[in-house]
């Protein structure tokens, strides 16, 4: 049967959602027990809040001295170690997951299967290739440890209970850690606005907008809304916003229940990063944009007039 | 800095549609447009640029796969690389094989820096490089967006989902280029003439001692299913009366 271990992320603050997606995904397939591992300085906050999600029976806290040691090659050993007692190996396909396990499969001499779509059985997934355009149906040899990760936008977060119902085991690592990686900084656009990858209604801008300080009406569209902020590559390429917001192939994948692209002409791989989006709603001056083939919902407009007009009617 | 270690993924050009078999064993690719995967350019072009900042630096390109794969790595030499290696096979690897044939070849060449692009645009795994740090034991930069060489050091930024994440590694060490690493050059004919005179070797799996192993079987290949046609609105009320309708505002 499938033991499951599921390697968590967090900033120290806030567990990332990708990890609740993860426990969905383990609990789509017949398992054993599913457990959590968390790297964090202290027993409170993430780690209790990885103890209230339903459906872990365990939570093993490694205690890291900071939270700036956690990058893959310190954390890849540490999972290998823990990893001995469990079938399955679980992280969200976020660039933290990203990092990570590759590193832990190698260190065990498996391979990884990336981003997992739906779950068949215990050894059996579906995943996106080509950006989205093939869907492929994967059979894991049961010979060795699956290492996966998990692809956030294709699950629910499962839920979290008000009391903690896993076991807390504070656990000591064994392993002597690699010295030829530091940590020096990040640089994190902080905002009160809802985190792009959990929020339920996204509003993102591009190129349309044409700079940063048209890009406030974007701010102010989904402020109207509680809606988080995203941007399309060529938003962030001109520099009207920074990386962190971009959603797409090579940014993040969303899957939010309303998403509204504003000036956003429809690249491929900016649909690749909407494809689970509820209710997709496009405003664009251009009715040829392809944009418009992928949305719910089209409004041809001059986004300068409609977008205003937009906030101004939801927040009366 | 002497040497910097490149592998090349021949893939589907980036701009060829896609076209699934309608058995369901796999995509067409016969007669299409193949390239150098798009990440792994980015990643030769970092290379190149190092090249031409220090004296003194080789750049070796690798390709794993078919005979085929000489064109991406003789584009490859055209870009300015000086030396080309061919792991020739016909199987279809999965990440954890190519990761250990460039392992070998790591052995062999003793590269200070491998770089690769963070992933292949038709697998989609974004696998390879963190295994290749991982059997070498040695540092990974992923999803690389700068990158600074200091004596023994890199100092890399990273594209993460928070945002910019620096890192300092220790050389020998593995980066993989994310998009915004740099633009990738164009190739002039010349080059294409003068790179048919550098020199291209071809080793095997079996020459480099890496068995091949198969643990993930590919039993389908579909589409996606496709998106209901949408609606167009007139105006702002419309559109806010549809967004009420469904519950969303």
């Amino acid at each position: 049967m499938a033991r499951v271990l599921i390697v968590a992320e967090h900033d120290g603050a806030t567990l990332n959602t990708g990890t609740a997606k993860c426990v969905s995904c383990a609990t789509s397939f017949k398992n054993d027990g599913i457990d959590v591992v968390i790297f964090a300085e202290s027993d409170e906050m993430v780690v209790q809040q990885a103890a209230r999600l339903a459906g872990v029976s365990r939570v093993l806290w490694v205690e890291i001295p900071s939270q700036e040691m956690g990058l893959a090659s310190m954390l890849a050993p540490q999972i290998a170690v823990l990893s001995e007692s469990y079938t399955h190996l679980l992280s969200g396909s976020t660039t933290f997951g990203k990092d990570v396990m590759p590193r832990v499969a190698a260190l065990l001499g498996v391979g990884q299967l990336s981003d997992i779509m739906k779950a068949e059985s215990a050894y059996r997934f579906k995943r996106p290739i080509y950006a989205g355009n093939a869907i492929i149906t994967v059979e894991a040899s049961e010979e060795y440890t699956l290492v996966a990760t998990v692809r956030t936008a294709s699950y629910p977060a499962a839920e979290s209970s008000k009391e903690a119902g896993a076991i807390i085991e504070h656990c000591k690592s064994g392993v002597s850690l690699p010295l030829h990686t530091r940590f020096v900084g990040l640089k994190s656009e902080r905002s009160d606005r809802p985190d792009l990858q959990a929020a339920q209604r996204v509003v993102s801008g591009g190129r349309g907008l044409g700079s940063t300080e048209n890009f406030q009406i974007v701010y102010e569209l989904a402020d109207s809304l509680g809606a988080a902020v995203g941007a399309s590559r060529a938003a962030v390429d001109s520099g009207y916003v920074t990386n962190d917001l971009q959603v797409g192939q090579t940014g993040k994948i969303i899957s939010p229940d309303l998403y509204i692209a504003v000036g956003i002409s429809g690249a491929i791989q900016h649909l690749t990063g909407i494809k689970d989006a509820g209710t997709v709603v496009a405003i664009n001056k251009d009715a040829d944009a392809p944009i418009f083939e992928a949305a719910d919902i089209g409004y041809v407009a001059d986004l300068f007039e409609a977008v205003p007009r937009l906030s101004a009617a939801l927040k009366s | 800095m002497q040497k910097i270690m490149v592998a090349l993924k021949r893939a589907l050009d980036y701009n060829v549609r896609v076209r699934i078999k309608s058995d369901g064993t796999g995509i067409t690719t016969d007669g299409a447009k193949m390239s150098i995967n798009p990440f792994d350019e980015i990643a030769l072009e970092e290379a190149l640029r190092i090249k031409e900042r220090e004296k003194g630096v080789e750049v070796l390109v690798i390709s794993i796969g078919d005979l085929a794969c000489q064109q991406q790595l003789r584009t490859g030499l055209a870009m300015g690389a000086d030396r080309a290696v061919l792991v020739q096979t016909d199987q279809i690897l999965e990440p954890l094989t190519v990761a250990k044939a460039l392992k070998a070849l790591v052995d062999q060449e003793s590269p200070e820096l491998v770089m690769l692009g963070k992933q292949a645009i038709d697998g989609d795994n974004n696998q390879t490089g963190q295994m290749l740090a991982a059997l070498w034991g040695r540092p990974q930069a992923t999803f690389a967006s700068e990158l600074l060489l200091k004596g023994e050091q890199a100092l890399v930024t990273r594209e993460v989902d928070a945002g910019l994440e620096t890192i300092e590694v220790d050389l020998p060490a593995v980066v993989t280029a994310d998009l915004r690493l740099n633009e990738p050059r164009y190739v002039r004919l010349p080059e294409i003439m003068k790179a048919k005179k550098k020199p291209l070797d071809v080793t095997s799996l079996d020459e480099l001692g890496v068995e091949a192993i198969s643990q993930f079987q590919v039993v389908l290949t579909e589409s996606p299913p496709e998106r209901q046609k949408g609606v167009i609105v007139k105006d702002v009320e419309e559109l806010l009366g549809l967004l009420r309708k469904k519950g969303l505002i």
